[in-house]
C-alpha cells in the first residue's frame, strides 16, 4: 500500500513537472509582459522595462527561467516556498493565500448543498423509476447540464436579487404567486408520493392547502422582513425531525431510538431560552464549534442512557436529530438578526447583493450581523454553482441506486423478509454511496478551477479573479502559481479518490496486479 | 414433480420476457436494432429533429462565401449591414427593440408577424437576428470541430493503448494524465488570449487537442475488455492481423461507447466555447459567437433583455438537444440496459404468471 502511494506520488511529480514546464514555456512565448511598454514613447516606460526585466528576470530565456521558478516552488519542502513576484511587485504566495479561503468558502457551501440535494433527488427519482417524477427529474437534470453558468447568473441577479429586494419593500406575496406556488408544491409532493391515484390526490390537495395557508400566514406576520421560528415551531420541527430521522435510520418500531430522539427535541425546547443569552454580539466562530461539540456529547450521553443493546445505530440517530434541532435554533437566531441586518445603513432594506463577497460599509462589531452578511453574499453564487453541479450527482446516484437494486444481495435481503425501509436504507443506499466520494473529491478539485466564471460574474476576489488578472496582465508568475495549485489539487484529488474507493469497497485493491 | 413444475414456471416466465425482447430483434442487423431502439427514445428523436431543424435554419439564413461559390441567405440583413436604429415605439424609451410578435390580433396583440428586426437591434443598429444566426453558426462549427478532433485523438489513443497494452499503454496513459492536469479552461484562456485573432477554426482545433482525455480512457477500457473476448481469439487463431482485428472485430463493438462520448463531449464543447468567449479568451470581436453576444450585452439585461435572451436560449436548446441525443444513443447502444416494459407487456406477463400459478 505504502509502496503504491509512493509510486503514484512519484508519477504525479513527474506529470506535474512536465505540464508546468510546458505551460510555463507556452505562456512565456505567447505573452510578452513588456510588449505594451515597448510601444510607448514615454521616457518612464524605458525605466519600467528595465525594472521589470530585472525583477522578473526576463533576460533569462524561458526554459531556463522555468528552472529558477521551479527552484523557488520546490522550496515548499524546506519550508520556504517562493512562487516569485507579480508584476506589481507583490509576492504570488501571499496573493494566493489570500484568495484561497475566499474560493473555498464559495465552493464548499455549493458542493455540500449540491451533494445533499443531488443525492436526495437522485434516490427519490430512482425509487420512482419511470414515473412522471422520474421523467421530469431527468429532463431537469439535462436542462441544468446545458445551462451556461454566466447566463444563469445574470438571470439569478435579476430575478432573485433585484426582484426579491423590491419585494421586501412591500413584503407580501401576491395572491397569484400564492396560487402558483401552492400548485407547484402540490405537483412536486404529489408526484413523489404517488403510488396510487388516491394517495396522489390526497397529497396533492394537502400540499396545496398547506403551502397556501403557510404563505398567507407568513404574509399576515410580515414574516419576510421579520422572520422567526420561536420556541414552539422549533419544538414542532424538532419532533418532526426526530420522527423522520428515526424512521429513515432504524425504523419507528425501534421505540428506544424514537424516545431518545424525542428527548433531543424536548431538550431543544428546554434550552431554547437559556441559550439565547449565549448568543451575543461578541460570539465567535469557536463558540459555535464548542456548542456543536457539547450538543454531540449530550446526544451521545442521552442515547447511552436509553440503549442497552445495538448502541451504534441509536447513537447515530440521536446525534443526527440533536444536530438538526440545534441547527434550527441557530437558524432561528439568524432569522431574528435579519430585521436588524435590514436596518443597517449599509443594507437599507436591499439585502440580497448581486456582487461582492462582503459589504465593506457594514460595521464589524456584531458577530451575527457579520456572519449573516457573509451568508447573504454567498446566496446567489451558491445557487448558481449548485444548479450546475447538482445535476451530475442526481444522475449519478440515480444510476448507481438502480444498479444496486438489481444486485443479488438486495433480492436476498427482500427474501429474508426485511422491511422495504431496511432494504433501501441499509442495503441499497449505503452501497450507492460507495462510488460517490470519488466523484466528490474530483469535483471539488475541479470546481476550484471552474469557479473562475462564477467569481467573475459575482465579483468575488478568489482564485478565478487572480487567474483572470494573470492572463490579461501577462503575469507569468501569478499564472503559474494559480495553475500549480489547481493542478496539484486535481492530481492529489485523483489519488485520494482511488485510495478512498479501495478503502470503501473491499473488492477493489489498489496497486494490485502490477 | 413439484420441482419440475417450478422449473417450467421459470422458463415460461423467462421466455415470456425474453420472447418479447427477442421478437423485436429477430432478423435485424446491429444497425437496425440500434436505430429501432433509438427511435423509441422519444426525447432523443425530438432532439434530433430539433437540432436538424436548427442546423438547416441557422446555416441557410445568412450569406456565405465558400471558395468561388456565393450563397445567398434568405434573411435580408447580414452582420455587416447597418440599418437605421428604431426609435420611438419601444418600451421604456429604449432603442432597437424586437419586432417579433406572437400574440394574434384578436387577443389584442399586433398579430403574428416577424417585422423588420424580429430579434431587435444592437447598439449601433446591426440586425440582432443576423448576429444571433452568425453566432450560432460559429458556436456549432466550434462544437463539431471539437467533437471531430477530440473524438479522433481520443479513439486513436484509447484504442492503441487498450489494444497493445504494456509500455505503449503506460506511456499513452501517463500522457493522458498529463493533459488532464492542465484544466482546459486555463490552457484555453492562455492560448485564446494570445492567439484569439487567429480565428474560429484555430480555437476549435486547439480546444479539441485538450478535450479528448475522458473519451480516450473510456475507449481504452472498452478495448481492454473486448480484446479478451472469444471472438477476438477466434479471429487471431484464424490468422487475422492486428489491423484486421482492430478494425473489423473490436472497433465495431466499441463504436457505441465512442459515439456516445463524442456526443457528450460536443455538448460540453459548446458550453466551453461560450464560457471562454464570455471570459474574452475565446471568439473575439469583430467575430461573433453566442457566448460573446451574451458577454457583450449582459449589462443591458435590465433595459434591453432581448439582447440577452435570444443567444442564451439558443445555446440551451442546442446543448440540451445534443445531450438528449447522447442519452438516446447510450440507451440504443447498450443492450444491457433494460428498458421500461410497457403496461401491456407487463400485464401480459402477469396474467401468464397468474395462469401458471393457478394451474399449479
Amino acid at each position: 500500500m505504502l509502496a503504491y502511494i509512493v509510486r503514484r506520488l512519484g508519477v504525479l511529480g513527474v506529470i506535474l513537472f512536465g505540464s508546468s514546464f510546458i505551460l510555463y514555456n507556452m505562456a512565456a512565448i505567447a505573452g510578452d509582459p513588456i510588449g505594451e511598454l515597448r510601444l510607448s514613447n514615454d521616457p518612464a516606460a524605458k525605466q519600467a522595462i528595465i525594472d521589470l526585466t530585472l525583477r522578473l528576470q526576463l533576460d533569462v530565456p524561458p526554459p531556463l527561467r522555468y528552472f529558477i521558478w521551479l527552484k523557488g516552488v520546490l522550496g515548499i519542502f524546506v519550508g520556504k516556498a517562493d512562487f516569485g513576484l507579480t508584476r506589481d511587485n507583490m509576492s504570488v504566495f501571499n496573493e494566493i493565500s489570500q484568495a484561497i479561503p475566499i474560493t473555498i468558502r464559495l465552493v464548499t457551501t455549493a458542493t455540500i448543498v449540491a451533494i445533499v440535494l443531488g443525492i436526495a433527488l437522485g434516490i427519490t427519482s430512482a425509487l420512482r423509476q419511470y414515473t412522471r417524477f422520474d421523467y421530469s427529474m431527468t429532463f431537469f437534470a439535462f436542462l441544468l447540464y446545458s445551462l451556461p453558468i454566466f447566463w444563469v447568473a445574470v438571470l439569478l441577479k435579476q430575478f432573485l436579487a433585484i426582484r426579491f429586494n423590491d419585494f421586501l419593500s412591500h413584503s407580501t406575496v401576491h395572491r397569484n404567486s400564492v396560487l402558483l406556488l401552492s400548485l407547484l408544491s402540490a405537483i412536486f409532493w404529489g408526484s413523489i408520493f404517488s403510488r396510487v391515484r388516491k394517495t396522489f390526490w390526497i397529497t396533492f390537495v394537502s400540499a396545496a392547502l398547506g403551502t397556501a395557508s403557510l404563505l398567507l400566514f407568513m404574509n399576515q406576520l410580515e414574516w419576510y422582513t421579520n422572520p422567526r421560528l420561536g420556541p414552539i415551531t422549533v419544538f414542532i420541527f424538532s419532533v418532526g425531525i426526530a420522527f423522520g430521522v428515526t424512521h429513515l435510520s432504524v425504523g419507528l418500531s425501534n421505540r428506544t431510538a424514537l424516545y431518545s430522539s424525542l428527548t433531543m427535541a424536548v431538550l431543544a425546547l428546554v434550552i431554547y431560552f437559556p441559550i439565547q443569552s449565549l448568543f451575543t454580539a461578541q460570539s465567535t466562530f469557536w463558540q459555535m464549534i464548542l456548542l456543536l461539540i457539547v450538543t454531540i456529547a449530550v446526544a451521545t450521553g442521552v442515547s447511552f442512557m436509553f440503549s442497552r443493546i445495538d448502541r451504534g445505530p441509536l447513537i447515530r440517530t440521536t446525534i443526527l436529530t440533536a444536530f438538526l434541532s440545534a441547527s434550527l435554533i441557530i437558524v432561528d437566531k439568524y432569522m431574528r438578526t435579519w430585521q436588524f441586518y435590514l436596518k443597517e445603513d449599509a443594507i437599507n432594506y436591499r439585502p440580497v447583493p448581486t456582487i461582492g463577497q462582503v459589504s465593506d460599509l457594514l460595521p464589524q462589531d456584531d458577530y451575527w450581523i457579520r456572519t449573516l452578511d457573509i451568508l447573504v453574499h454567498l446566496f446567489l453564487p451558491t445557487i448558481a454553482l449548485t444548479l450546475i453541479s447538482f445535476a451530475g450527482y442526481t444522475r449519478f446516484s440515480r444510476g448507481t441506486l438502480l444498479e444496486v437494486l438489481n444486485q443479488d444481495y438486495i433480492r436476498t435481503a427482500r427474501a429474508k423478509g426485511l422491511t422495504e425501509r431496511t432494504v433501501i436504507m441499509r442495503h441499497a443506499f449505503r452501497n450507492t454511496l460507495i462510488p460517490l466520494p470519488t466523484i466528490i473529491v474530483v469535483d471539488f478539485a475541479g470546481i476550484i478551477g471552474g469557479a473562475i466564471i462564477t467569481e467573475r460574474v459575482f465579483g468575488w476576489y478568489g482564485m478565478g479573479t487572480l487567474f483572470n488578472r494573470a492572463i490579461t496582465g501577462q503575469d507569468l508568475n501569478l499564472l503559474m502559481g494559480v495553475f500549480f495549485l489547481t493542478a496539484t489539487l486535481s492530481v492529489l484529488a485523483n489519488l485520494i479518490a482511488d485510495l478512498l474507493y479501495s478503502a470503501l469497497d473491499p473488492r477493489i485493491r489498489v496497486g494490485a496486479g502490477k | 414433480m413439484k420441482f419440475g413444475r417450478k422449473k417450467d414456471l421459470e422458463t415460461t416466465i423467462e421466455s415470456g420476457e425474453n420472447a418479447i425482447a427477442n421478437k423485436e430483434v429477430e432478423g435485424l442487423s446491429q444497425g437496425q436494432i440500434v436505430l429501432k431502439r433509438f427511435l423509441r427514445h422519444r426525447a432523443a428523436v425530438i432532439s434530433l429533429s430539433a437540432i436538424t431543424g436548427i442546423l438547416l435554419f441557422v446555416f441557410s439564413s445568412l450569406d456565405m462565401k465558400i471558395g468561388p461559390f456565393h450563397y445567398r441567405g434568405w434573411w435580408k440583413f447580414g452582420v455587416d449591414d447597418l440599418p437605421e436604429l428604431r426609435y420611438g415605439d419601444c418600451p421604456n424609451g429604449t432603442v432597437g427593440c424586437p419586432t417579433i410578435s406572437l400574440r394574434p390580433k384578436f387577443l389584442g396583440g399586433a398579430g403574428i408577424q416577424l417585422g423588420q428586426h424580429p430579434f431587435g437591434q444592437d447598439d449601433i443598429g446591426r440586425d440582432y437576428f443576423a448576429l444571433v444566426m452568425q453566432g450560432a453558426q460559429r458556436s456549432i462549427l466550434v462544437m463539431v470541430v471539437i467533437g471531430i478532433v477530440a473524438g479522433f485523438i481520443g479513439t486513436v489513443v484509447g484504442a492503441v493503448s487498450g489494444f497493445y497494452r504494456g509500455w505503449i499503454d503506460a506511456i499513452l496513459m501517463r500522457f493522458t494524465d498529463f493533459i488532464i492536469t492542465i484544466p482546459v479552461i486555463i490552457i484555453g484562456s492562455v492560448i485564446g488570449f494570445h492567439f484569439g485573432n487567429l480565428g474560429i477554426l484555430f480555437l476549435a482545433l486547439y480546444l479539441g487537442l485538450f478535450t479528448w482525455t475522458g473519451l480516450s480512457r473510456l475507449v481504452r477500457g472498452e478495448f481492454l475488455t473486448l480484446r479478451e473476448r472469444e471472438f477476438v481469439d477466434a479471429a487471431r487463431v484464424a490468422g487475422a492481423s492486428n489491423r484486421r482485428i482492430i478494425f473489423k472485430h473490436i472497433l465495431p463493438n466499441a463504436v457505441g461507447v465512442i459515439i456516445v462520448s463524442i456526443t457528450l463531449t460536443m455538448s460540453g464543447a459548446i458550453l466551453l466555447e461560450t464560457a471562454l468567449s464570455y471570459l474574452g479568451f475565446g471568439v473575439v470581436a469583430p467575430d461573433v459567437s453566442l457566448g460573446l453576444l451574451i458577454s457583450q450585452y449582459q449589462d443591458s439585461f435590465t433595459t434591453r433583455p432581448w439582447l440577452f435572451w435570444y443567444p442564451g436560449i439558443l445555446i440551451i436548446i442546442i446543448a440540451l438537444s445534443v445531450n438528449f441525443i447522447g442519452d438516446g444513443l447510450r440507451d440504443a447502444f447498450d443492450p444491457r440496459q433494460r428498458r421500461q416494459m410497457t403496461k401491456k407487456v407487463r400485464q401480459q406477463s402477469t396474467t401468464l404468471l397468474n395462469r401458471e400459478a393457478k394451474s399449479e
